[in-house]
């Protein structure tokens, strides 16, 4: 019985010993994966979307965008971010026609153009990874058609379909994906914006509605909608390798939109495959198990711990590109060119929610790449006499690599151009406007809460994007002045001065006589916040403008905005594409978000800038273009309808094993360029992560110290005598 | 007994009522219907139709509890009120925004919450009555006095203290277990060790002491003076007699806590990885939605009353005096 007992302990340990199986104690995969070519990336919440017309948010692309392929894709290595081939045999040149479908020059007047075809080529002999959505029988039927319940009774996940088939890659399945856009279930978040552009696609959306309220009428809510029943205008399928679709005007960022998975192939095959009874209520969905002719297939979709890509035996072998920016060659990025992609067989990603845990496996080798949040920046970086950033030298000696990048984003202050006292197109709001801008120092605020991540916006547009302008012809001169070698933001007193003329003289009305008090709508925030929105305060306190804080949750702010009842707020936005018109947009008076619920939050309308857009949007880059830009940025920096921040610059950290890194800022499907040293990372994690066994046993002893003399007054205890 | 259980159960329906009540009413105060369409679909360009297409889809676009452009009944059932909350009396919990199916959900993660929270509470429960024991059989002594202290150090230290602490010396310094994570089988215990261990620290010092004050109510009792006077062992006096009356009070603490290990903790399961109920529990709030949020109070509130009512069994099964009627 004490054997038997003592064996039964130790096999309590075995997973312990066995499943570290020589490799270190404290590694959280299996031990059989250890020195495998896997990339460990984590995520720290859950994706919402998979199914390619749905998802948007970069925790969810990060997922598609290797599973799913798009016509078009961006250059890995090539700066300015350029578009390239995907499954397309190239990328599609617009032909122009008029109103009655002739042929225009493609110099033709932007006014005369009413249409725009892109037809698109795709490669031959792509296919799908394997799905048993393809699976047949002998005799051509679909293995997995018209399922039971009874089918389906011991189906819960897709490993439970034995069977796979695949096939190659039809023109038809991009069809289907747009007609999949205007699906009155999915809810796909660019069908307003496309519909405005692809012909038909408002009316193909309000037939499938109809559609689908008959269903819904019947009780049938669930039923499985037949799109191939119902022709779309503006997409057609002339062979089995070519589509066309037929755009009203010109709208040349569409290129970009077709380098997101928005865009990708949707079989119909896989559609009618989870369209089922039965399947969605056992989450079998197309949002759930996504399907592609990608580099990576999803093999295991747990959200609420890990997710796993693999590679897809069926990936039709693109290889890495051959040449890229110059720098690039030395920095060791084209030494695969030419070599079949993915690297990598398998990414694992852990659901790691906290930001500690993340961190720490980082630096124990478990995670391959991080980012440095504001805790532990200083641990991970330093900066050298020249400002240049570099990893400090407990990272260097782990072989720890810093990349940074400026980000095309930007994170603003902005007026709501609606309210009386800061909005508006009046000289008086306008100065104040400037004056504030010249006030809240951002350079001092990149320093203080971002660690010098970020560098100050000159006007929307951050690097990267046409447009934007470096040096002195890209500053600002509302607020900065060209110093001879760099912009130098104008002193306190030019806002004063800009303060008093807008009848606010030491920050006082001179109609009322009373202080200036000006509301910053946040949205709550912890007392973490408190020491920025009191660095807020003071800088308005530099003009002697009083700034209340209207502190709010994330819904109340945005339906005070929705409204237009903030005043003050702050926002950000990030590119969708790499085109300046999706950032001045933001300012467009026709996306004005109280009037349309459009994206220009802050209200603004200038006809002149409405005009130059509407102008803009439609060119291609061009000197032209850039002039009418420049005119633009000209109209908002003398509007300053935001003050315009900063443009943030995000720091990684790298392990040494891992290569062809290079940051991109508008591709997602990057993984399959990346490689891994396995043999280098197995090494390293054993030797950073030995077991360390004397505070245990220390701990033990220290237990044993103090019960010892507890023992012996019990033993002292129970022999004593009873005493008076 | 049968009829006080029968009386008890139909308690729980006015109960439950209430919670849900109380659950809807301060949702929809914090959180529109359209604050949650927004939520689903995402920052970027979304219009007004796309929201109110989401509502429609989900029922959202109904008034929260009385309908007055219905008729008859339908004005107390074509509401969001009586769609969703009341489905949950045949537990029928509906599908989350992300439309996967609630129950299954709840089912999948109820054993990761299980794998941790159990051995922390068995453990726990041993460890706590181990050294509460202890402390009352040292009493008056330098180990009773220190180990009060230690218990009240314990008590003052926050708990995300022990997770952050336990994670860095254990799993960053000393490489003993996974810093955070989940696995399946077996080898789910390599990463249940840490965090229950820690469930078991965090409470140790709140929950000794109180064991203890138990303990020495019981040993100044006459009874215990008989014994003593019988000429029994303080060992057989402490397991054979006090440890039995003790357990009164402790079980009004621990049956009651039974049914919560489904639940799991919401900060442990988040910093440890841990995919369970705790973490749903939260990512819900978090993304505001409403149909995990009431799934999971109206099982939270069942769980209780069936806490409760174990509690109340409990004590006819240790102290015969105790007649449930």
């Amino acid at each position: 019985m004490k054997v038997h007992m003592q064996r039964s302990l130790w096999v309590l340990w075995l997973p312990l010993l066995a499943g570290c199986g020589g490799s270190p104690w404290n590694n959280p995969y299996p031990a059989s994966d250890a020195g495998k070519n896997i990339l460990y990336a984590s995520f720290a919440e859950r994706p919402k979307h998979l199914d390619p017309v749905q998802s948007y948010s970069s925790n969810e692309i990060t997922f598609t965008a290797q599973i799913y392929e798009p016509p078009l894709q961006y250059h890995y290595l090539q700066r300015p971010y350029t578009l390239i081939p995907g499954v397309a045999e190239a990328v599609p040149q617009p032909r122009y026609l008029d109103a009655s479908g002739r042929q225009l020059p493609a110099d033709a007047a932007i006014k005369d153009t009413a249409y725009t075809v892109y037809e698109i080529k795709i490669k031959r002999g792509i296919r799908y990874q394997p799905h048993p959505a393809f699976a047949r029988e002998a005799n051509g039927e679909f293995r997995y058609r018209n399922l039971s319940e009874r089918d389906l009774a011991d189906k819960n996940v897709l490993a439970d379909f034995r069977e796979q088939g695949t096939r190659e890659l039809k023109a038809q399945d991009f069809e289907y994906q747009i007609k999949r856009l205007a699906h009155p279930r999915l809810h796909s978040p660019i069908l307003g914006l496309m519909a405005d552009y692809i012909v038909g696609l408002k009316d193909y959306a309000e037939r499938l509605k109809q559609v689908n309220d008959g269903l819904v009428k019947n009780g049938s809510d669930d039923a499985w909608i037949d799109l191939t029943a119902y022709p779309l205008a503006g997409v057609e399928v002339v062979d089995d390798y070519t589509y066309r679709i037929r755009l009203k005007g010109r709208y040349p960022q569409f290129l970009y939109w077709l380098a997101m998975p928005f865009f990708a192939p949707v079989p119909l095959e896989v559609d009618r495959f989870f369209g089922q009874p039965g399947m969605a209520k056992k989450n079998l969905t197309l949002d759930w198990y996504p399907v592609g002719t990608g580099p990576y297939m999803l093999t295991e979709n747990d959200p609420n711990r890990v997710m796993v890509l693999e590679r897809n035996p069926n990936f039709h072998g693109e290889t890495y590109p051959g040449e890229g920016e110059p720098g690039d060659a030395a920095a060791g990025l084209l030494v695969d060119a030419g070599k079949p992609l993915p690297f990598v067989d398998k990414i694992v990603f852990t659901l790691e929610k906290e930001g500690i845990p993340r961190w720490n496996k980082f630096l124990q080798g478990y995670y391959d790449a991080s980012g440095i949040g504001s805790d532990t920046f200083d641990q991970a970086v330093r900066f050298g006499a020249g400002g240049e950033a570099a990893v400090t030298d407990s990272m260097q000696k782990q072989g720890i690599r810093l990349s940074t990048t400026v980000a095309v984003s930007t994170y603003y202050m902005g007026f709501n151009m609606l309210d009386p006292v800061v909005g508006g197109s009046s000289e008086r709001a306008r100065k104040l406007r400037q004056a504030i801008s010249i006030a809240v120092d951002y350079e001092e605020y990149i320093s203080i809460f971002r660690n010098g991540r970020g560098i100050p916006a000159q006007g929307p547009l951050p690097p990267g994007i046409f447009g934007f302008r470096d040096g002195q012809g890209g500053v600002n001169p509302m607020v900065y002045a060209w110093d001879g070698r760099q912009a130098a933001r104008k002193p306190v007193e030019a806002a004063k001065q800009l303060l008093a003329e807008a009848g606010y003289p030491d920050g006082v009305d001179s109609k009322a006589g009373t202080p200036l008090v000006l509301y910053f709508d946040v949205t709550a925030r912890g007392v973490e916040a408190k020491s920025t929105l009191d660095w807020y305060q003071s800088q308005f306190a530099k003009i002697n403008v009083q700034l209340q804080v209207r502190p709010t949750d994330y819904n109340r702010f945005q339906d005070k905005i929705r409204k237009g009842n903030a005043q003050i707020y702050e926002w950000g936005w990030h590119a969708d594409y790499p085109d300046p018109e999706n950032f001045l947009f933001l300012l467009h008076g026709a996306q004005g978000k109280v009037k349309t619920q459009g994206e220009n939050a802050s209200n603004y309308a200038n006809p002149d800038y409405d005009r130059a857009f509407e102008q803009m949007k439609n060119m291609p880059n061009s000197a032209e273009r850039e002039a009418i830009i420049d005119r633009m940025l000209g109209i908002l920096r003398e509007d300053a309808p935001w003050l315009w921040g900063f443009h943030p610059k995000d720091y990684a950290l790298y392990h040494a094993w891992y290569g062809n890194l290079k940051p991109n800022k508008i591709a997602y499907n990057t993984m399959k360029y990346h490689r891994i040293d396995s043999a280098l990372r197995e090494q390293q994690r054993r030797a950073w992560n030995q077991p360390v066994w004397w505070p245990s046993v220390l701990g033990v002893l220290v237990l044993i110290a103090f019960a010892l003399p507890a023992l012996f007054a019990w033993r002292r205890h129970e022999r004593g005598t009873a005493r008076r | 007994m049968i009829s006080y259980l029968i009386r008890r159960l139909l308690y729980a329906i006015p109960i439950l009522l209430g919670v849900n009540v109380i659950t809807f009413a301060l949702f929809f105060l914090v959180n529109t219907p359209d604050d949650m369409a927004r939520m689903q679909l995402g920052a970027k360009r979304v219009t007004p139709e796309a929201i109110t297409k989401w509502k429609q889809e989900r029922g959202y676009d109904k008034p929260l509890l009385y309908n007055a452009d219905a008729a008859g009944p339908g004005k107390l059932t074509h509401t969001i009120f009586f769609e969703k909350s009341l489905r949950m009396f045949v537990f029928d919990f509906g599908r989350a925004d992300d439309g996967r199916d609630i129950a299954r959900e709840i089912r999948l993660r109820m054993g990761p919450s299980l794998a941790v929270a159990v051995p922390a509470f068995f453990v726990g429960l041993l460890v706590y009555i181990t050294f509460a024991l202890g402390f009352a059989f040292f009493r008056a002594t330098y180990l009773d006095f220190w180990g009060v202290v230690i218990c009240i150090a314990a008590m003052s230290i926050s708990s995300m203290f022990y997770i952050i602490g336990g994670q860095y010396l254990i799993g960053k310094l000393w490489h003993l277990v996974p810093i955070s994570g989940f696995s399946g089988g077996v080898d789910a215990l390599r990463f249940i060790v840490l965090p229950a261990a820690i469930g078991v620290i965090g409470s140790f010092g709140a929950s000794t002491r109180l064991y203890r004050t138990f303990f020495l109510e019981e040993i100044s009792k006459d009874y215990v003076r008989t014994a003593r006077a019988k000429g029994l062992t303080e060992m057989t006096v402490l397991f054979r007699h006090v440890l039995k009356n003790a357990m009164i009070p402790i079980l009004t603490g621990v049956v009651v806590a039974i049914p919560f290990l489904f639940i799991g903790g919401l900060i442990t399961e988040s910093f440890f990885g841990i995919p369970g109920l705790g973490s749903y529990t939260i990512d819900a709030i978090n993304s505001q939605d409403f149909g995990v949020v009431r799934s999971m109070v109206f099982i939270g509130s069942l769980l209780y009353i069936a806490g409760l009512l174990l509690t109340d069994i409990s004590y006819t099964l240790v102290d015969p005096r105790v007649r449930l009627a």
